[in-house]
């Protein structure tokens, strides 16, 4: 080596601005590292694109002819009419007609209908006497979802259908019962609600796992060994870390809403800059927890668990998948605790009903406590030595 | 400088266990200013750990020290700033390209121009025109030269280096260790540890630990003379039926072959002699009495301190 012909060069140390000058340090090292991955790097894109359109038209819980049956245990023209009118609903595809309680059962318990209805014996007349009785509705609840909406749909559905067959005139209410447990399915159309949704899911998912594997990962590669002997505390660090998924997070959440609002026609009725702030610090909040994650655990499969652990909760008991306030209050409690669930409620409060800052000042605080509460476990964790 | 005795690590009594096992026991050790000090050892006898001690990458279970001045269980981030650690494992980012690498380490010492450091650095270590090479692409010898640009960029007065030349050529380690007494002229206190002999021959003092003992410590010379060891080579034919035979007689404590001879050591001059005695007028073998190498005193070492430590 020619140390001879070039003497060491002797620079000044700067001693100002150190956390801001090893926090870039760090940070620049992640982008790079983030750009040389490929891999990585599609999935920041393809991810959100390819599970917005996935889900986004996939899941729809609004259902189309349910395959159905129906017990005729009287042939009335009142019967018939009720009939054709749920069939006019597209809810409903009367696949067969029985007039045996057996074989209605036996129907539904084999999955061929997920839905019967049965028309009682002396149906018609009971309802001329303003005696209401009873249309029995049996649902198959395994798929309570595709069940929950044909049931909400149907007495709206009926009774109008069902107006200018009566020659009751116009009834003051329902001239028969329908027996079953009707349920409110808040959004008429699903991806208005999905899409707001997705965009706190998907980027529940990204974030957490980005940064799940930040610090194992430098431990596995050995990596970790040369940067604890070196001048750079926790704190630097875990900014290093988490500032430039920032902007991937960011960039995901761009993705998704301006997919969401070409493609699905959601709206966005609040302010834009309001849910790019909030999105902001939830993108945060998640890139922290997965940075605790990461110092919490010994290597990357983990750390997948781990990420994992934290993922499923915030899908089931967020309110994404159902409704939050269907759940048991201590399901609740354990909700609060979640991220998304706060999220969930300021991206569909501001897209949907156009919420402010004042509406969400609850949320937005949460989240930043959550953020602040993951923060600290993360710094008083990193283990600053290879004991 | 603190410190400026002249000493630039001075630890005493170092003890560190993992797991319930001792790693390190009792180790105590001095290391002058400017000089080169070799670290010899068998693998997992506790130079690694005592390295990362002193860095302050591990908190000893007890004992003290100072390193450059700075005690090492409190300013361990004082000594981080005047330290370059050159990791055994190469542990500089693989997907990095040598330019990012040495800009990366040049920001988080607070270089004034990051830049440049690491352009100066990429010249002075010969890298110019692989600049933009990632560092996993690079082979051996270059990633240890990259390695040791990378820890003597922010200016350090001690560089620590576990196993630097493990598995690079001959020629790639003679530059090194040029490059290493460059260092060392310019006022650079060197820890290296090693398990070559030619490398030991290299350091102006060496201590060989063993099993978390150190057991000598000097110049080479001083190693060899304190060893007691009596050394006689032997030259001729069927030098293997000779070794089977020599092997576990009184007073001989080690026989070893090197290359078209047999080096027979014993600390035990009187035991010795009468126990070679028998073949040293077979005809065809040449006898003679030599210095013991400092291969000859390790293996000695290492042999008695098995006997003793586990």
């Amino acid at each position: 080596m020619s140390t001879v012909d070039h003497p060491a060069p002797r620079q000044e140390i700067r001693e100002r601005f150190g956390f801001l000058r090893r926090s870039y340090a760090m940070l620049v090292k992640e982008f790079i590292q983030l750009k040389r991955d490929r891999v990585s790097f599609a999935m920041i894109v393809m991810l959100p694109v390819m599970q917005l359109m996935l889900f986004g038209y996939a899941i729809n819980t609004t259902p189309h002819h349910l395959p159905s049956a129906v017990l005729l245990q009287e042939d009335s023209d009142l019967a018939r009419s009720v009939l054709k009118a749920l069939e006019n609903t597209a809810y409903f595809r009367f696949l067969h007609e029985v007039h045996d309680v057996d074989d209605f059962d036996n129907l539904l318990k084999s999955g061929k209908v997920l839905f019967g209805v049965e028309i009682p014996r002396g149906f018609e007349r009971a309802v001329r006497r303003g005696d209401r009785p009873a249309l029995l509705v049996a649902a198959d609840a395994t798929d309570p979802v595709a069940a929950s909406a044909a049931i909400g749909s149907l007495g709206m559905v009926v009774q109008t259908a069902l107006k200018h067959d009566l020659y009751i005139g116009d009834p003051p209410e329902m001239p028969f019962e329908i027996r079953a447990h009707a349920r409110y399915n808040p959004a008429a159309a699903s991806s208005l609600n999905i899409v707001p949704g997705l965009v706190g899911t998907i980027l529940t998912m990204t974030m957490l796992i980005f940064t799940a594997l930040s610090v194992t990962r430098e431990v596995e590669r050995g990596t970790m060994e040369s940067l604890l002997s070196m001048p750079i505390k926790p704190v630097e660090v875990m900014f290093g870390k988490i500032v430039p998924y920032v902007l991937v997070g960011f960039l995901q959440a761009f993705l998704i809403i301006g997919i969401g609002v070409g493609l699905f026609g959601v709206p966005v009725l609040g302010n834009l800059f309001l849910l790019a702030l909030l999105s902001t610090l939830f993108i945060t909040t998640n890139l922290a927890i997965g940075y605790t994650i990461s110092t919490l655990v010994q290597n990357q499969l983990q750390a997948m668990q781990m990420s994992m652990m934290f993922f499923l909760p915030s899908i089931l008991l967020s309110g994404f998948m159902f409704p939050f306030a269907g759940m048991p209050a201590w399901a609740q409690y354990l909700g609060e605790g979640l991220p998304l669930t706060h999220y969930l409620r300021i991206v569909r409060a501001i897209m949907l009903k156009g919420a402010t800052m004042q509406n969400l000042r609850f949320d937005a605080l949460a989240l930043a406590v959550l953020m602040a509460v993951a923060m600290t476990i993360a710094v008083t964790r990193f283990r600053r030595t290879l004991d | 400088m603190n410190g400026g005795n002249g000493i630039a690590i001075d630890v005493k009594g170092l003890t560190k266990s993992f797991g319930g096992r001792e790693v390190v026991h009792d180790l105590s050790m001095q290391v002058k200013r400017g000089s080169i000090y070799g670290f010899l050892g068998p693998n997992g006898s506790g130079k690694t750990t005592t390295i990362r001690i002193l860095c302050g990458l591990l908190t000893p279970d007890s004992g003290e020290g100072t390193c450059l001045g700075y005690d090492i269980r409190r300013d361990a981030e004082k000594i981080k700033r005047q330290v370059g650690y050159m990791t055994q494992r190469f542990s500089l980012y693989q997907d990095l390209s040598v330019r990012e690498n040495l800009e990366f380490v040049a920001r988080l010492y607070g270089l004034a121009d990051a830049r440049g450091a690491a352009r100066d650095m990429i010249k002075r270590l010969g890298l110019s025109g692989r600049e933009e090479q990632l560092a996993g692409e690079l082979s051996g010898g270059w990633k240890q030269r990259l390695a040791l640009g990378a820890c003597t960029l922010p200016n350090p007065q001690l560089l620590l280096l576990d196993e630097p030349t493990a598995g690079v050529d001959p020629k790639a380690r003679r530059d090194f260790w040029n490059e290493i007494h460059a260092l060392a002229a310019e006022g650079l206190t060197v820890l290296v540890s090693t398990h070559y002999m030619d490398e030991a021959e290299r350091c102006h003092e060496i201590a060989y630990i063993a099993y978390g003992h150190l057991l000598t410590h000097g110049t080479v010379e001083q190693v060899i003379a304190k060893s007691a060891l009596t050394t006689y080579t032997v030259t001729g034919e069927d030098l293997n039926e000779l070794a089977a035979e020599l092997t576990g007689k009184p007073g001989i404590d080690m026989v070893a072959p090197f290359g078209t001879s047999l080096h027979v050591s014993g600390r035990d001059v009187a035991a010795l002699e009468a126990s070679i005695a028998a073949w040293r007028e077979k005809s065809g073998l040449h006898w003679q009495k030599s210095q013991p190498s400092l291969e000859d005193v390790f293996i000695e070492l290492m042999g008695r301190s098995k006997d003793n430590f586990q």
